[in-house]
């Protein structure tokens, strides 16, 4: 347990040593975005009958900056651990493949989880949000930012440089995040897209999490959770496998 | 008694390319013991295999008893490794770095035996500083701390020396020393023979993933010494007739003579003071374990004891 802890606490230390650039500066851009599309788009307007758009947005944004943080933490740690060569330490260790994986994620967890709790603070001074059912919420968040956390080891195993997990990122993370239904709800859409948003896993943690603060969803949040245990399940089990094989980490 | 590494039938290949072929080698505990080899010879590779850093084509490896693949958390409990390559974690200082580590092997309280540690490598100094700041030589130092936080029975040196000044190879090799004395087992590879020579008891020689030479140091070198040779400087510059046979080279004023035994320079000595000539420089030339390895490489023969 205390190996685990360790290198736990480790990740954390090492996003939390530069939170300026880790924290900060994510909750800056995503309250950007919010400043931006209320400007440009009708903020009134209802979304679910009482929810304008403003705060039906809001949730969003907010397990939009999560997945994104969750990721880029077991990502680019794991990559520059790869790059400069200190993964050794954590390779020589008796640390178990689980442990390496639990760390990793629950580190990417505590971050995603940070910088969606700063966004919510900060939105919560100048908008009322309603919360009905924080439980599911948390739930959600927690799963989400986990699945995030699992693929972005996977990534940082698989990349061997930092522009092959860049394009991990910009072709497969960001428009998953931005076509999940961040910015719109899905019934918004025409038939086909609504069903091409229905095979992104992303759109489950998004819908599931809003219907932690607004009591309504696009889908059944019991469904929404299948799908999000089940994908988090998989990937889990995946990420575990390379950590276990060694791929691209031991020769 | 358990062998400290034991190596059995280990092959590895890289594609088509063969690195280590069949590789048998024990250890025994409380070994001071070296690997040398040229360049490329599979010592690094062998290195990582017992790390468990790289996985052996076939064939096992033990560590104090334990399987490097199937009992890897025990093996690596036992074994502490110093990388070649100068690697560091950014992120962090000197002493973090060592809490860390200990942390890694469930180690909570490490704080006395890190601050030893920092005392007799001479990093007592640049504890609280951030690892980025630190000198290649520095940075040396942390590797070596790293690897001996939890106090490994096993402590493998992949050329630590490499690139070191020499005040901290000489710090190294006393604190080496010392644990090797209180019972650790020491495996190392280096380019320096002198220090093989010195500090090992024993020597493995790698070749192409073979190992050609295994044997103590002095049987090694006992093994290819055919004699001595002596550097004389003499006055008048001339040999009796007698010594003749025994002249290698004769130039600048030396003359080199080939002996075969310590005795024999008695016998040199001796005509040369009734022939009336005096000897101005003696220098006597004794076969080191960089003549072992030279003619071993050189040697394509494969001897195995």
């Amino acid at each position: 347990m205390t190996a685990f802890l360790t290198l736990f606490h480790k990740e954390l230390l090492r996003f939390w040593k530069v939170s300026f650039q880790t924290v900060l500066a994510p909750m800056v851009s995503t309250l950007l975005y919010l400043l931006i599309f209320l400007q440009v788009l009708d903020a009134q307007r209802e979304v679910y009958p009482g929810i304008p758009y403003t705060i039906f947005l809001i949730p969003g944004l907010v397990m939009m900056a999560v997945i994104q943080n969750a990721f880029a933490n077991s990502s680019s740690s794991m990559i520059q651990s790869k790059i400069s060569g200190n993964i050794v330490f954590i390779l020589l260790s008796p640390l178990t493949y689980q442990q390496i994986f639990f760390a990793y994620v629950l580190a990417s967890i505590a971050r995603g989880l940070l910088v969606g709790l700063g966004v919510y603070i900060v939105t919560l001074i100048f908008f009322e949000i309603p919360l009905h059912l924080p439980l599911w919420a948390l739930l959600f968040v927690m799963l989400g930012s986990a699945i995030l956390g699992a693929l972005g080891l996977i990534a940082g195993i698989w990349a061997d440089k930092f522009d092959q997990l860049a394009a991990f990122q910009n072709f497969i993370i960001l428009p998953l995040s931005f076509l999940s239904g961040v910015f719109y709800t899905i019934h918004a859409l025409p038939a086909g897209w609504q069903y091409l948003s229905h095979l992104n896993p992303f759109f489950y943690m998004i819908d599931g999490f809003r219907y932690g603060f607004f009591g309504v969803s696009d889908i059944s949040p019991y469904v929404s959770l299948l799908i999000v245990a089940i994908c988090l399940f998989a990937i889990s089990v995946y990420a575990i496998r390379l950590l276990k094989t060694g791929y691209k980490l031991r020769h | 008694m358990l062998p400290a590494i034991e190596i059995s039938e280990v092959y590895k290949t890289y594609g088509k390319l063969p690195v280590l072929l069949d590789v048998n080698l024990e250890i025994r505990q409380g070994e001071f013991f070296a690997l040398l080899g040229p360049n490329g010879a599979g010592k690094t590779t062998l290195i990582s295999i017992i790390a468990g850093l790289t996985l052996a084509t076939s064939g096992s490896i033990r560590v104090m008893g334990y399987d490097v693949v199937t009992q890897y958390q025990n093996a690596r409990r036992n074994l502490g490794i110093v990388p070649q390559e100068l690697v560091f974690d950014p992120f962090f200082t000197v002493r973090e770095i060592l809490q860390i580590q200990s942390g890694y092997y469930g180690i909570k309280q490490n704080s006395d035996w890190i601050d030893e540690i920092l005392e007799r490598l001479d990093l007592a100094q640049k504890a609280d500083d951030n690892m980025r700041s630190l000198s290649g030589g520095m940075k040396r130092r942390v590797l070596v701390a790293q690897a001996l936080v939890h106090k490994p029975p096993v402590i493998i040196l992949d050329e630590p020396t490499a690139g070191v000044d020499v005040e901290l190879r000489q710090t190294l090799w006393e604190f080496i020393k010392q644990l090797n004395c209180d019972g650790h087992t020491v495996v190392l590879t280096t380019h320096y023979l002198e220090e093989a020579e010195t500090l090992c008891s024993r020597v493995a020689m790698l070749k192409q993933g073979q190992i050609i030479a295994l044997d103590t140091t002095k049987n090694l070198i006992n093994k290819i010494s055919h004699g001595y040779a002596v550097q004389l400087r003499l006055q008048p510059d001339v040999l009796p007739s007698e010594l003749k046979l025994l002249q290698i080279t004769h130039g600048n004023g030396i003359v080199e003579l080939h002996l075969e035994s310590y005795q024999q320079l008695e016998v040199v000595l001796a005509s040369l003071r009734t022939a009336g000539i005096q000897v101005q420089e003696l220098r006597l030339q004794q076969p080191d374990l960089e003549d072992v390895f030279v003619s071993m490489m050189k040697n394509n023969a494969t001897e195995v004891q």
